[in-house]
């Protein structure tokens, strides 16, 4: 079991001829995802790393019977194409493109809400279910299959956490890497549940940032929902104020959206938070032990 | 990014948010023939800088003849400005904005930001003009009135109204409020703006609102569709080495530690100021070099981060994902060769081809290389070199 995605999902990928989704379409397909085709408008008929590619996502959708997109457009046209895969009848894009206008995703969050289509990201690495299904730019070897579910806001920090589990001498259900920007689409908030049905899935890392409050949800979420243990660390304890930290989301304006706030609000809720990264995999090894 | 008040009124004038008239001035010469060309007898010079604060610091001055506003130019001019905003080291003036005198009855917040968590903007008013919204809203959050817009719909009657009415404005006034919110909301929408403060916000004798201060930040991602803002940008008003760094698309944040950082991806970079610090050291910097984390990219890291003379040590911290750890090792070791670098270097390559990687740093025999073998070992390591341990 996992989460949302498995080996049986099928992927398109908008975007697909284009360097970056091409070469991640590849590893993609090297580590077992069915990815059936892609998406390039004008490029229709032509075939490209032997899989066919479609001028609209609905020819894709209506050929392949694919369900998910991975999207790798230019930041200017990612809201065309998340609005595009919500029309054609896709259930849930996995948006990898850094740098969308936040206006934009407004709007296409707004519409895909609308026609019930989920969204991960913008700027971020994407979903993977261990040994099944990766839809984005991890690395793969890095996820060796297991029983904690991974959420993060940031790539390297997924990475980080994942590789930590492992050599603790576990692994990952799924990971869900959920970006950095002030609007993403899947949350904390929608992924708990899903883990928290999940048999597979013993414990949850969650890995948040400073600059909004969506750790802050999580914490209540979890306080009268989760009963699985959590796993949590902030980064961004030492950012100063006013900054923004790489990430678009990741900044603490008018003194709201501190590290310290969210680590407050996680503990009150019982959640195991580490103050420094290096911890998060003992913390798994100690909160499994405990079960 | 942020513009000027100067700048982000000449926005409003465009959308019909009325303002004073004013104009800019360099020099104290330039100051009093702004006054003279905008007439009257009372005049407002304002310091242009990119912080709030400005009338506190003493950055605003009240000017009653031609002979004052000479006076008050050359005293702001040139002067570093100290507010809450701009931290202890303050900001050198380099311009004034001299505005015509207004007749203020009553003083008014407004305000349009993104609300994240409701995924659109909301607009913000108080009775507490002049003050910091922070400050109101953890003291008397009672005060602040608060509509959400749905971008969709966009702007309507309503939300004005209900601000409005929630400010107690009598009812002559609300029409003219509504249609200045309404108006508001176009400047931040069409701009791609993040944020719009207008504080304060004021109602003259004569029964108009004017934006008496006007600040604007707006979304990096979306600049490259709106060149006019693009235009505004003040370098002189940012970090000179962050400026730098964005040139080569580094991500660099100066913090007044002594441990350099050099990190791919925002949340480990995050997270590797957050272990050194948690191992008794402080971070001298925030420095993402991004995915790929070449030669090229290494080397202007290094030379950037070594720009701050209290660095004094390193810490590169790589996790190797589709970049393989080996490439990075090489480097590092072509970027030691490319820059001087005199303080030790703590590396940790943690990821793809990773042993291979510890091998190539040990057999290039650099003597300030010194190899690590995970994030704690590491942010360990640099701390006690910084200390000279």
């Amino acid at each position: 079991m996992s989460i949302l995605v498995n080996k049986d999902t099928k992927v398109i990928v908008q975007g697909f001829t284009g360097k970056e989704g091409s070469f991640h379409a590849e590893q993609c397909l090297a580590y077992g995802t069915k990815i059936m085709g892609g998406v390039t408008p004008g490029k229709g008929g032509q075939e490209h790393l032997g899989l066919p590619v479609f001028n609209t996502v609905r020819d894709a959708v209506l050929a392949t019977g694919a369900t998910v997109s991975m999207i790798f457009v230019p930041p200017a046209f990612v809201s065309d194409a998340v609005m595009e895969a919500a029309d054609a009848g896709i259930t849930m894009a996995v948006i990898i493109t850094e740098g969308a206008p936040v206006k934009d995703m407004m709007y296409a969050k707004a519409y895909a809400t609308k026609k019930d289509m989920m969204t991960i990201g913008p700027n971020c690495p994407g979903i993977i279910t261990a040994d099944e299904c990766k839809i984005g730019i991890m690395p793969g070897f890095i996820f060796k299959k297991g029983n904690i579910g991974l959420i993060s806001k940031s790539g390297t920090l997924t990475y980080e956490s994942a590789n930590q589990v492992v050599k603790e001498g576990f692994g990952i259900t799924t990971a869900v890497g959920i970006g950095g920007d002030p609007i993403i689409g899947l949350s904390y908030k929608q992924l708990l549940p899903m883990f928290e049905a999940d048999p597979e899935t013993k414990a949850i890392v969650m890995i948040g940032e400073i600059g909004g409050d969506l750790e802050i949800q999580a914490a209540a979420y979890i306080k009268e929902h989760i009963t699985k243990p959590v796993v949590a660390f902030i980064a961004g304890q030492t950012a100063p104020e006013g900054k923004r930290m790489g990430h678009a989301g990741a900044i603490i304006s008018g003194g709201a959206g501190t590290a310290a706030e969210k680590m407050a609000a996680l503990t009150a809720a019982g959640v195991t938070v580490v103050v420094s990264p290096a911890d998060i995999g003992k913390a798994v090894a100690q909160v499994m032990k405990n079960l | 990014m942020n513009i000027h008040e100067y700048q982000a009124k000449e926005l409003f004038a465009k959308y019909n948010v009325p303002t004073l008239r004013g104009h800019i001035a360099f020099t104290a010469e330039e100051a009093v023939k702004a006054a003279q060309e905008l007439g009257g007898s009372i005049w407002v010079v304002k310091a242009q800088i990119h912080a709030g604060g400005r009338g506190l610091g003493g950055g605003v001055k009240l000017a009653r003849s031609t002979g004052e506003v000479r006076e008050v130019a050359q005293q702001i001019i040139g002067m570093n400005l100290v507010t809450h905003q701009t931290g202890p080291e303050g900001k050198l003036v380099q311009k004034v904005y001299v505005e015509e005198g207004a007749d203020i009855q009553k003083e008014y917040y407004l305000g349009i930001l993104l609300d994240r968590a409701r995924e659109m903007p909301i607009m913000m008013a108080s009775t507490e003009g002049g003050m910091a919204i922070e400050d109101v809203a953890h003291n008397s959050p009672e005060k602040i009135i608060k509509v959400e817009i749905d971008p969709i719909t966009g702007f309507q009657g309503f939300h004005g109204r209900k601000l409005a009415f929630g400010l107690g404005l009598p009812k002559e006034d609300v029409n003219t409020f509504v249609k200045f919110a309404s108006a508001l909301y176009n400047v931040y929408m069409d701009n791609d703006a993040e944020m719009i403060e207008i504080n304060p916000l004021v109602k003259t004798g004569d029964g108009r609102f004017l934006a008496l201060d006007a600040k604007m930040g707006f979304d990096n991602n979306a600049l490259y569709r709106q060149e006019h803002v693009h235009e505004m940008r003040d370098l002189s008003e940012e970090e000179p080495t962050e400026v730098e760094a964005g040139k080569f698309d580094l991500s660099y944040i100066k913090l007044d530690g002594n441990v350099g950082c050099m990190v791919n991806g925002a949340g480990l970079a995050m997270g590797t100021m957050d272990t050194i610090n948690y191992e008794g050291g402080k971070p001298a910097n925030f420095l993402d070099v991004g995915g790929s984390a070449n030669a090229t990219t290494v080397a202007k890291g290094f030379e950037i981060i070594l720009k701050d003379p209290n660095v004094k040590a390193i810490f590169v911290n790589i996790f190797g994902g589709i970049v393989r750890c080996d490439r990075v090792a090489n480097g590092i070791i072509e970027a030691t060769k490319l820059t001087n670098v005199n303080v030790p270097v703590i590396v940790r390559l943690d990821g793809t081809n990773a042993i291979e990687a510890a091998e190539i740093l040990r057999n290039a025999g650099i003597k300030n290389i010194i190899a690590a073998t995970d994030l704690a070992d590491g942010a360990k390591k640099a701390v006690a070199a910084a200390k000279g341990e």
